[in-house]
């Protein structure tokens, strides 16, 4: 049973260039300054948590998302800082812990680490590693991270990381340690692996529909309970767009969300997205776009039908106005998500 | 050939666990194995396709009449060639840069993905199809023969029997076919291509293929094919 009290709603970037009311589009600066703005307009209206995206291509403003996050800690005071995801297979495990543990510094113990293997490849050539090592790459740095985590000095020797001897990293966070989520697009080896290191399961549903991931709950607890790990609440991240008009949303996202994901697919070969398809993905799938009250209802059957702790709504996709994204953040924060609390504390 | 009573997946990830979900719910009997030791994919089988049996590759093949390749193309020769030697085997498998590498490291540039997985397993009969729909269309676009909204697999190979036992197999999983007689074409359906990732009805399917010169992939592909003749 989710219990409404406890949910957690969250927005999340991948740092789209944005767009100028005349169409033109913004500088990567200026987009990069507009998410700092649209952080500070969350923490207001009370939304828990807000996600920065790492990326390393010109649709995207954001490739260093922590300090993104940092410059938004400097003006909030409640809302979580969550990378979304930081790509650990190409990154040095060193080198995210002390990034993270300065943010939980800034922030007063409001960092949130979220790992994953990276569904985009280009920070794999880019920082000298190969593709054809993902798993391992992954494996090795997870579990090198996860002993920095505990804060205590580090004897390690690795294959695609330095070899460290006794060595103490800084800075000590001065809370519980550092908040650690893994992504996972829908691998059940990753639901395994995030289970035996007791980490937190967000799951990115990308596309088909929710329902597909409901055994994908039970393999989790089971692992866990295999590994004699606890388990906790699930949380998702999936795209969507929100207007006061539904025929508005549906038909800016159409444009922009078709936009973003054409050009991603030129370089990985897929096909250009259909009217069927975005039409399935927001009837039934994994676009939550409309007016406040379908996005509302989507989101409350996603919640109920995967038991979860935490949704994160994907905002900005393709090149929006800051008009259009700002507006979808005041009517998540003040419309969508007390609609969903209203709608699961009604269905009990 | 004999009737398909068990279905034999080799690989145990995203697309390997959606054909075995579809094929057990064909009323198939299902083997399927990983990379690693059996013991690795057990919970992984038993929690997300209860019914279905996690062995080695050789307990997959053993008792099998189909074998369904769903593991990334860099690791086809992972498998010993002639574990399969004599059997009926679809390659659901595609050259993905984004899990393969180079392809100059993995292929020979002058013939498509399948027709080097053929002349690998030479003792096989190959038949590609389930490559280009992505695996949550798989799962969810399924449907009884005769639904409305039915989608379509390119279904293609050499050996025309083959073709068309693996073309009722695919009716039976729940997709209708567009079928070809020629492995090659397989490049059709390849990551670059119009319907790699598409999910189609038959109607729409069939005119994507049967203009494919006329696609910038396919434009791309006949180039290629003219340089080589030179």
């Amino acid at each position: 049973m989710v219990d409404v009290n406890k949910l957690e709603f969250g927005i999340e970037t991948f740092g789209d260039i944005v767009a100028n009311e005349d169409g033109s589009l913004k500088t990567a600066g200026e987009s990069i300054r507009q998410i700092v703005k649209e952080g500070e307009l969350a923490d207001k209206l009370g939304i828990d948590v807000i996600g920065v995206g790492e990326h390393h291509r010109p649709d995207y403003s954001v490739s260093s998302p922590e300090i993104v996050l940092g410059a938004i800690a400097s003006v909030t005071k409640n809302i979580k800082l969550a990378t979304a995801v930081t790509v650990l297979s190409s990154d040095d495990p060193v080198r995210v812990y002390e990034r993270f543990a300065t943010l939980e510094g800034l922030s007063e113990g409001r960092a949130q680490v979220m790992l994953g293997r990276g569904s985009f490849t280009e920070s794999f050539p880019l920082f000298g590693y190969d593709l054809t090592d993902y798993d391992d790459l992954f494996n090795e740095k997870l579990e090198m991270y996860d002993q920095l985590r505990k804060e205590k000095p580090i004897t390690w020797s690795g294959k695609f990381t330095e070899s460290l001897k006794n060595q103490d990293v800084y800075p000590k966070t001065d809370y519980d340690g550092l908040d650690t989520y893994i992504g996972i697009g829908g691998s059940p080896e990753s639901i395994i692996r995030t289970a035996k290191y007791g980490y937190k399961v967000i799951l990115a549903i990308i596309g088909g529909q929710a329902d597909r991931f409901v055994p994908y709950l039970d393999l989790y607890k089971r692992a866990a309970e295999q590994f004699n790990m606890p388990t906790h609440p699930v949380a998702v991240h999936s795209h969507g767009f929100i207007a006061d008009d539904d025929d508005e949303a549906v038909e800016v996202a159409w444009k922009n969300i078709k936009a973003n994901f054409d050009r991603i697919g030129l370089t990985r070969g897929w096909a250009p997205m259909s009217r069927d398809q975005f039409d399935g993905e927001t009837r039934s799938g994994s676009f939550y776009v409309g007016d406040p009250e379908r996005v509302a209802q989507r989101m409350a059957r996603t919640i109920k039908l995967l038991d979860l702790g935490r949704f994160d709504l994907v905002y900005g996709a393709g090149n929006q106005t800051a008009a259009q994204r700002e507006r979808m953040i005041e009517l998540y924060g003040t419309k969508v998500i007390p609609r969903v609390k209203e709608i699961l504390s009604q269905e009990g | 050939m004999a009737e398909i009573k068990t279905v034999g997946i080799l690989g145990a990830g995203k697309v390997g666990i959606v054909l075995a979900q579809l094929a057990l719910k064909a009323g198939y009997n299902v083997r399927i194995s990983g990379s690693g030791s059996v013991q690795k994919i057990a919970l992984t089988i038993e929690t997300l396709v209860p019914g279905a049996i996690a062995s080695t590759n050789q307990g997959v093949v053993s008792k099998s009449d189909i074998i369904l390749l769903a593991i990334p193309l860099s690791r086809y020769k992972n498998i010993n060639s002639k574990l399969l030697k004599g059997k009926l085997v679809i390659d659901a498998m595609n050259y993905w840069w984004e899990t393969d590498g180079i392809r100059e490291e993995v292929l020979d540039p002058s013939l498509t993905s399948s027709e080097q997985v053929q002349q690998y397993f030479s003792k096989s009969t190959l038949v590609k199809t389930f490559n280009h729909m992505g695996y949550h269309n798989l799962q969810e676009d399924a449907r009884p023969e005769g639904a409305d909204d039915r989608k379509a697999l390119f279904v293609t190979g050499n050996d025309h029997e083959a073709v068309d036992e693996v073309a009722d197999f695919v009716n039976t999983m729940g997709f209708d076919t567009v079928i070809h007689y020629n492995l090659a074409d397989g490049i059709m359906t390849e990551p670059g291509s119009e319907l790699f990732g598409a999910s189609l009805s038959k109607a729409d399917l069939q005119n994507v293929i049967d203009h494919f010169d006329e696609t910038e992939f396919g434009k791309k592909i006949k180039e290629a094919h003219e340089e080589q003749k030179q």
